[in-house]
């Protein structure tokens, strides 16, 4: 397992993709301090990390698209199934190994609390754990970046995959603000979530059957509960939209609110998405 | 060792392997022989544990492959195909890599990479990236991450593609010395290769397999014939007028042959040798031999036997096998040494062995003697129907 890691630890940080990142994410950093800190002399670096999630957005497919895909593309990926290691420690080696680069800039912020210190007055608690959400938000878009590499063989499908999955988790609370807050709405939104589970569902297993009916009875179920009772349906789509708002979570943060929570959520989601990966990676087997 | 029972793998509809169940010994050389798309590789990837089977067990020193995964793959080195490289390191570095992922102690992996490195011939370029190094040399890192750690099992999918021919006996000679004390499995769709390094052949067909057994039995069942090839120099009726005078032939058959000369062709059976005597009656004649071949029934013979339809429009069989067996060879292998190059060059000519033959004289003139010439060349076709056959049979 420590192979592996030290391996994909040394390709980021020597390779090409590591070095994007890591830099980029440093650049935007300080230009964002140096623009509210220390040009509008705002003493919080909790609003810095809150403007630099976004850069998230666009880095994070550059070093999760290739971890699987590449090796899936170069065969390489037989050696890691040959090798007498199970598939979930590949998986969080390389998950690690992610983090680790993810760390490096994280640990690099960690020093602008300090020296804004000098200038002014600094609440040390909520900087450090905006450092740490802003850290484990990562890690869990880490995660879903690298569930969505091992499902391709191409770098470029998995980067733009991962992208588009985080620009729709970045939208999601204004697309959920853009349905009618209405409970004949919600259950119309989540006859289609029904029907896309299906459509997902066919994808994997072109098995037709399977999923129609899946599918079906999932609608079902949906007008079911609606006529039971359609008040508990008012306003509902917009919580569960609200609840996949990975970044929507790290704003309590840039208030200065250290949210165990979003901790805890961020965490969940990382281990969800590696546990995909793991299946994922499982599934090719008996491709 | 390894014990494969009923393995069936499909892809939707297509079955690549279908109900093969085999049993691999200690310290032995198997050899996986067919054609592309047999189902070698898939076999290979699942008693590695790189696929799962649709249905059926592989177990590996005891441990099954599937409810012990890492225990079986303890005790195997693999190959695939395609090495698995990483052509951001250098061939040092990826072994260290694959050492210390296998498990190997760290206080000894560095020597042992250098001993690895020794026996695959690639000290010389262990600090140049992988992605700068040829396809032979690639392969050899390949084999050499295969055998790091002294598995008891290396499986080999073909691991002489893209070597030259000097690397290609240099692998066959690590290959035998890795059976002395290791249980290796090769596959190949080379025959020559399988008949130089290996004690016993499986044979797979279509996903089946279609026979197992060590080379001597496999090569002593079939139905041996020799087939010696001549060219000389001088007249057609010259030549076939010194080969009336040959004895013990059961089959004569003179044609044109290339660059002007008479190509001949004497079959008989295979404990029979007839070369000395072709010479001294073409010496006597005083009419040059350039060239003079023989082939015996070899393990191409008994592949393309049990890998082919049999015919069902009175076609010969040996013709149509031997013409696939020269186009495989053409399309997929050119690294094969000279001689090999040749002895396939001489298989088709051997596939007419089972053609019928005019009772009355062991004499067959070639039909369409100027055409003959290009025989060679037409033999390289898939269609039997492009080809006309040296000996009767088709007219």
């Amino acid at each position: 397992m420590s192979a592996i890691y030290k391996r994909e630890l040394r390709s980021y940080l020597f390779g090409v993709t590591g070095a994007i990142f890591v830099s980029f994410l440093l650049v935007m950093i300080g230009v964002f301090s140096t623009a509210i800190n220390f040009s509008q002399r705002y003493p919080s670096f909790e609003i810095v990390l809150s403007s630099v999630r976004l850069v998230l957005l666009l880095v994070v497919p550059i070093i999760t698209m290739r971890s699987f895909s590449e090796e899936r593309h170069a065969k390489t990926d037989q050696l890691l199934y040959s090798l007498p290691l199970s598939l979930s420690r590949i998986v969080i080696a390389k998950y690690l190994a992610m983090v680790t680069v993810l760390a490096v800039p994280c640990g690099v912020a960690c020093l602008y609390p300090v020296i804004l210190s000098f200038y002014g007055t600094i609440n040390f608690a909520s900087a450090y754990g905006a450092i740490l959400g802003f850290f484990l938000l990562g890690c869990a878009l880490i995660a879903i970046g690298m569930f969505l590499s091992s499902l391709t063989e191409s770098q470029v499908i998995a980067a733009l995959l991962t992208f588009g999955a985080f620009f729709l988790i970045y939208l999601v609370n204004g697309l959920a603000g853009l349905i009618p807050a209405t409970a004949g709405a919600s259950a119309i939104a989540y006859m289609l979530c029904a029907a896309a589970v299906g459509g997902i569902l066919y994808a994997l297993t072109k098995n037709a059957t399977v999923s129609a009916a899946v599918g079906g009875i999932l609608v079902l179920v949906v007008v079911g509960a609606y006529l039971i009772d359609s008040t508990a349906f008012a306003g509902s789509i917009q919580k569960v939209f609200s609840s996949l708002a990975l970044f929507d979570r790290f704003s309590d943060f840039s208030n200065g609110i250290v949210d165990l929570t979003a901790y805890v959520y961020y965490l969940s989601v990382s281990a969800l998405f590696t546990v995909f990966t793991v299946q994922s990676m499982e599934k090719k087997r008996w491709a | 060792m390894i014990e494969v029972r009923h393995l069936t793998k499909k892809y939707g509809a297509f079955t690549a392997v279908n109900d093969v169940s085999f049993t691999v010994e200690k310290r032995k050389i198997y050899g996986f022989l067919g054609p592309n798309g047999a189902g070698k590789s898939t076999t290979m990837n699942i008693i590695t544990g790189c696929l799962a089977p649709t249905s059926g067990t592989v177990t590996v020193n005891g441990h099954d492959i599937y409810e012990d995964p890492i225990g079986a793959k303890a005790s195997v080195g693999y190959l695939p195909e395609l090495p698995p490289l990483y052509p951001d390191m250098t061939p040092e570095e990826y072994l260290l890599f694959v050492g210390e992922a296998k498990g190997l102690e760290s206080v000894h992996l560095d020597q042992h990479v250098d001993a690895v490195m020794e026996t695959t011939r690639l000290t010389e370029v262990k600090d140049r990236l992988i992605r700068n190094l040829s396809k032979g040399y690639r392969q050899r890192v390949g084999i050499a991450q295969a055998i790091l750690g002294d598995p008891e099992i290396v499986i080999l999918d073909e691991p002489t593609v893209g070597l030259d021919p000097l690397q290609i006996i240099e692998i066959r000679d690590l290959i035998r010395r890795l059976g002395e004390d290791h249980t290796v499995i090769l596959s190949s769709h080379i025959l020559s290769e399988i008949s130089a390094v290996c004690d016993t052949v499986i044979i797979i067909s279509r996903g089946r397999i279609v026979a197992s057994d060590t080379l001597e039995h496999l090569t002593a069942s079939a139905d041996g014939r020799r087939i010696i090839t001549l060219d000389a120099r001088g007249a057609y009726d010259r030549v076939e007028e010194i080969l009336r005078g040959l004895s013990g032939a059961d089959r004569v058959s003179v044609s044109h042959g290339l660059n002007g000369c008479i190509r001949a062709l004497v079959e008989t059976a295979a404990d029979l040798d007839l070369r000395e005597d072709v010479f001294r009656l073409f010496a006597a004649a005083d009419c040059p031999i350039v060239e003079m071949t023989t082939n015996d029934v070899s393990l191409e013979d008994v592949f393309l036997r049990l890998t082919e339809e049999p015919a069902d429009d009175g076609e010969v069989p040996g013709i149509r096998a031997a013409l696939d067996a020269a186009d495989g060879a053409d399309d997929e292998e050119e690294n094969e040494t000279e001689e090999e190059a040749e002895a396939e060059e001489e298989a088709p000519d051997a596939g007419s062995a089972d053609a019928e033959e005019d009772a009355d004289s062991p004499y067959y003139d070639a039909p369409k003697d100027k055409k003959s010439g290009k025989a060679n060349k037409d033999k390289r076709k898939k269609d039997p129907d492009d080809y006309t056959p040296l000996f009767g049979g088709k007219e």
